[in-house]
């Protein structure tokens, strides 16, 4: 349930902090919200992780449904140098993924002793 | 706190968000690029997007009203003119930010503060050549006219509204992916834009080509190989049209055909002008028409990037009502019409870049030799930005002629030079090109067409004009340095002021065309006049598409609009018209190999168009380019370089002459080679390139060609290619490789005008948008939109898609 809770939390704020600061701003979410409800840190990594990369995942397949995936077909053969609009979705899932992980991670040793989920 | 993992996981995070933010590691800041809320997907615009906005400015005087329609063309309706200059503007930025940003920063010579110190060549030169200077004495006298600079501060103040409104998300596709952010735009931006069209335009030359060619071949040689005026040429002004004599005194110095010919020059530009940079344009008068009304085309022959440099829109004030191409980067329409006429351009194509020879005193560069006395210089310190490196400060020396532009700090493509050349160019002089187009768009008769053109000072155009009443002009406008014979075709020396300009053309003398008999006035950059006018024009036309212009014109009775649209896009090969005799006459195929006979089957069988899907087109095109290489490379082998090739119809002509012309012997070997040698030779050098071609599916014309539209940063992924387009050089439908016929406009000006056109790329400059290029493949079929001046009546229209309406606060 905390997973559950924390990974919403992270997925929603994270939203609401990209509309006014750097995309970076994931990693301090998701710290933050480990550093306040603490989880072991493999599951924390995890949680991170996974809200990051449904949001990501979500928010950039959907800009590109609507946009027929015009441009993912354009900027996947520059940056992937193939031309596949849904890998460039996995791409931008995965990057905002690993950096939300890693923040989330770094919340989670926050506390002292191990936590019981 | 587990203070070690903690750490080590928190610099992990740190970076990793520099590996994603930052350029260091990967080639691109892949997680600024993609999060979703502020990088390339928020550029993903929605196939059903929403153009309608209310937008309020503190600039805005009144009301305007924006309707856009299905193909995202805008069309302005304002209480206030300079409030439409204004929407003008923010539409340009809304739409093309990125393209203006770009080429003004080009134009500046300030590329290297967006790619590097790659553009430190570019930017030199650009400097070197005074852009900026030009720009800047421009804007003088643009700002000195009231009305103009209303509308130029209208304008920018429009473009900054939009860019100020940019956020990280809304930012351009191509700042993101470059990493960079726009400028805020200025007059002087607007200034640079018009200079950059003079650069296109009115820059072109080939004087250090020409002196090498002149130092390294006879006199008499020299003259063959460079005619002055081919034979094949139909002036713009008909032959046999009287011109009174030279009110200008031309004094050609005793020296001039003597004196600086020892004179090898090692410099080469970096940067040089299409030369293709043509168009066609004519206007055919109401007693040839099936309406009886006039009929005005034009399609100016620019390079073709995407974003495209034009851009569609209708604008209505209470003072004018005008449609057709605008140029992001200038207010105005620049070709199109008005409820009254239509007006359109081709390029005069007159020298109008000469350099001199400078003697300075010593390496400080203070002084130079001028009229047998030291003569001061002035500096002007230009201070290119280059990303990621230092400020370099290129200090360039300005003399009566104007900036010193290769010296030797600065050669151009080459390295080494020890010679010092100043550079007379007359877009230097100050002139207000602005006016023109605003009053053509104001115009309502003859006498208001003259008055505006009058204005067009560089670059020179050959101006059509047309009205509802039934007149139809050309004039071949612009402000010309009055030459003798030979001036400006080579480096002169600039220690001497009879070498200089002895003054500009009195515009009483400019040819012009009103209503002749003949019932339409047409232009193709051919030689505007035959050589009975007094002053010198240069050598270099192209003659074929004037030539078959008028023919068919003339020939042409009852026209419609769309007779007009097939001439434009008609892929007949005049030139191979005349030189295809040659070859069949000269090409001995007794010899020939079976593989050989076949591609000689299809040049015989060939019905001399470039059409899409024409083999002979290939083979012709690629047989005449090997042919000039077999008679010419022999000659050119040991000339220095750079040097200038025969200009394009000068061999065919010379040998329909004299089939014995002196250049067809090969002088490396020791027998006497003939024209019947070279032709075969020519053609059997050809079939392995055929062969090839063949192999991979190319022998097609279209498909050997290759037309492509590609975007400003040559990104594939941006560009279209391989464009199913026939025609090429020489043909009225122009269409090279990158480069053709870049707004195609048919305008018959009927009680209700009837207007056509099309460009090759779309209203929207973004690559993530549909409207980006959804016109390339009807530009490339040949065909057109109705180009629907809108009424207020009509604002239901089913075309209308959006509207955005715009106030003052």
């Amino acid at each position: 349930m905390k997973f559950i809770i924390s990974l919403l939390l992270i997925a929603l704020l994270s939203f609401a902090a990209c509309l006014y600061l750097p995309w970076w701003s994931i990693a301090i979410v998701a710290f933050l919200v480990l550093a306040l409800l603490p989880q072991t840190p493999g599951k924390a990594f995890l949680c991170g992780f996974s809200a990051i990369a449904l949001l990501w995942a979500l928010l950039s397949f959907y800009k590109s449904s609507q946009n027929e995936h015009l441009l993912a077909h354009k900027v996947s053969v520059i940056i992937l140098q193939m031309d596949n609009p849904f890998l460039l979705v996995a791409l931008t899932a995965l990057i905002g993924a690993v950096v939300a992980g890693f923040g989330a991670l770094t919340g989670s040793f926050i506390h002292k002793r191990k936590i019981v989920a | 706190m587990r203070i070690i993992p903690l750490a080590i996981c928190a610099v992990i995070t740190t970076a990793l968000i520099l590996l994603f933010n930052t350029k260091y590691i990967l080639p691109a800041p892949l997680g600024k690029l993609l999060a979703p809320q502020q990088g390339i997907w928020q550029n993903a615009e929605p196939a059903d997007y929403d153009f309608s906005a209310d937008l309020v400015f503190n600039d805005l005087k009144g009301k305007a009203e924006v309707y856009v329609d299905d193909r995202l063309v805008p069309h302005i309706f304002a209480e206030q003119e300079n409030d439409a200059y204004f929407i003008q503007g923010y539409l340009h930025a809304k739409f093309r930010l990125w393209q203006m940003d770009l080429q003004t920063l080009s134009a500046a010579g300030r590329a290297s503060e967006v790619v590097g110190d790659v553009a430190l060549t570019h930017d030199r030169e650009f400097r070197r050549l005074g852009m900026v200077y030009a720009a800047e004495n421009s804007l003088k006298v643009m700002e000195a006219d009231p009305a103009t600079k209303a509308s130029c501060d209208a304008y920018t103040a429009g473009v900054n509204a939009l860019i100020n409104s940019l956020t990280e998300s809304t930012l351009p596709l191509e700042y993101k992916l470059i990493g960079y952010k726009p400028g805020l735009w200025s007059n002087l931006r607007t200034a640079l834009f018009l200079k950059y069209m003079s650069y296109d335009l009115a820059a072109h030359e080939n004087d250090f080509e020409m002196t090498n060619a002149r130092e390294f071949f006879s006199p008499a040689d020299f003259e063959k190989l460079y005619p002055v005026v081919q034979d094949s040429l139909d002036p713009i002004i008909p032959k046999g049209t009287a011109f009174a004599p030279a009110s200008i005194p031309l004094n050609k110095p005793a020296t001039a055909d003597s004196l600086y010919f020892k004179n090898i020059v090692s410099v080469e530009e970096a940067n040089k002008p299409d030369r293709d940079n043509g168009s066609n344009n004519w206007a055919v008068s109401g007693s040839k028409t099936a309406s009886g009304a006039p009929i005005l085309c034009n399609d100016p022959h620019l390079g073709l990037n995407l974003p495209s440099l034009w851009y569609e829109m209708q604008i209505s004030t209470p003072g004018f009502n005008a449609y057709g191409a605008s140029f992001p980067g200038s207010p105005n329409i620049i070709i199109g019409f008005n409820d009254n006429a239509a007006f359109g351009f081709t390029n005069g194509g007159r020298d109008v870049r000469d350099y001199y020879e400078i003697q300075f005193k010593d390496d400080s560069r203070q002084e130079y030799w001028f009229d047998s006395a030291w003569k001061k210089t002035t500096f002007r310190f230009e201070q290119i930005k280059i990303a990621g490196k230092p400020v370099f400060v290129d200090t360039v020396a300005y003399t009566i002629f104007g900036p010193v532009m290769y010296d030797k700090s600065f050669a151009g493509k080459r390295s080494n030079n020890q010679k010092i050349y100043a550079v007379r160019w007359k877009a230097h002089d100050p002139s207000n090109e602005l006016i023109i187009f605003n009053a053509l768009n104001h115009a309502k008769n003859y006498d208001d067409y003259q008055a505006a053109v009058v204005n067009l000072h560089t670059p020179g155009q050959n101006c059509v004009f047309a009205t509802k009443t039934g007149d139809i002009a050309i004039r071949t406008q612009g402000e010309w340095p009055a030459k003798w014979k030979g001036q400006g075709d080579f480096v002169m020396p600039g220690t001497d002021s009879s070498y200089m300009w002895k003054g500009m053309i009195p515009d009483s003398e400019t040819p012009y065309q009103y209503n002749p008999e003949r019932a339409f006035v047409s232009s193709a950059n051919q030689r505007p006049v035959d050589s009975t006018y007094p002053y010198y024009l240069g050598r270099e036309y192209p003659s074929p598409r004037g030539f078959i212009i008028n023919r068919k014109l003339s020939a042409m009775q009852q026209v419609t609009p769309k007779d007009m649209m097939d001439l434009q896009t008609d892929n007949y090969n005049v030139f191979a018209e005349m030189a295809m005799p040659l070859f069949i006459k000269n090409i001995n195929d007794s010899a020939f190999s079976a593989q050989e006979k076949k591609y000689y089957d299809l040049l015989k069988a060939w019905d001399l168009r470039n059409d899409v899907n024409s083999k002979g087109a290939t083979v012709f095109v690629l047989t005449w380019n090997n042919f000039k290489k077999v008679v010419f490379d022999d000659e050119f082998i040991n000339a220095p370089t750079p040097i200038q090739r025969p200009f394009e119809s000068t061999l065919l002509e010379a040998l329909l002459k004299d089939s014995s012309y002196k250049f067809v012997d090969n002088i490396s070997t020791t027998q006497q080679e003939t024209l019947i040698d070279a032709a075969t030779l020519a053609f059997k050098k050809t079939v392995p390139a055929l062969i090839a071609a063949e192999n991979a599916g190319k022998l097609e014309w279209a498909k050997n060609k290759g037309t492509y539209v590609s975007h400003l940063t040559k990104i594939p992924a941006f560009g279209r290619y391989d464009l199913p387009i026939g025609g090429g050089t020489n043909i009225i439908n122009a269409t090279r490789e990158g480069h053709g016929p870049s707004w195609r406009m048919v305008v018959s000006l009927t009680a209700k005008t009837e207007a056509f056109g099309i460009f090759p790329g779309g209203q929207s400059g973004n690559p993530g948008s549909k409207f980006y290029d959804n016109f390339i493949s009807d530009w490339a079929a040949g065909k057109y939109y109705s180009l629907w001046m809108m009424t207020k009546e009509e604002v239901a229209d089913k075309r209308v898609k959006w509207k955005m309406t715009f106030s003052g606060s």
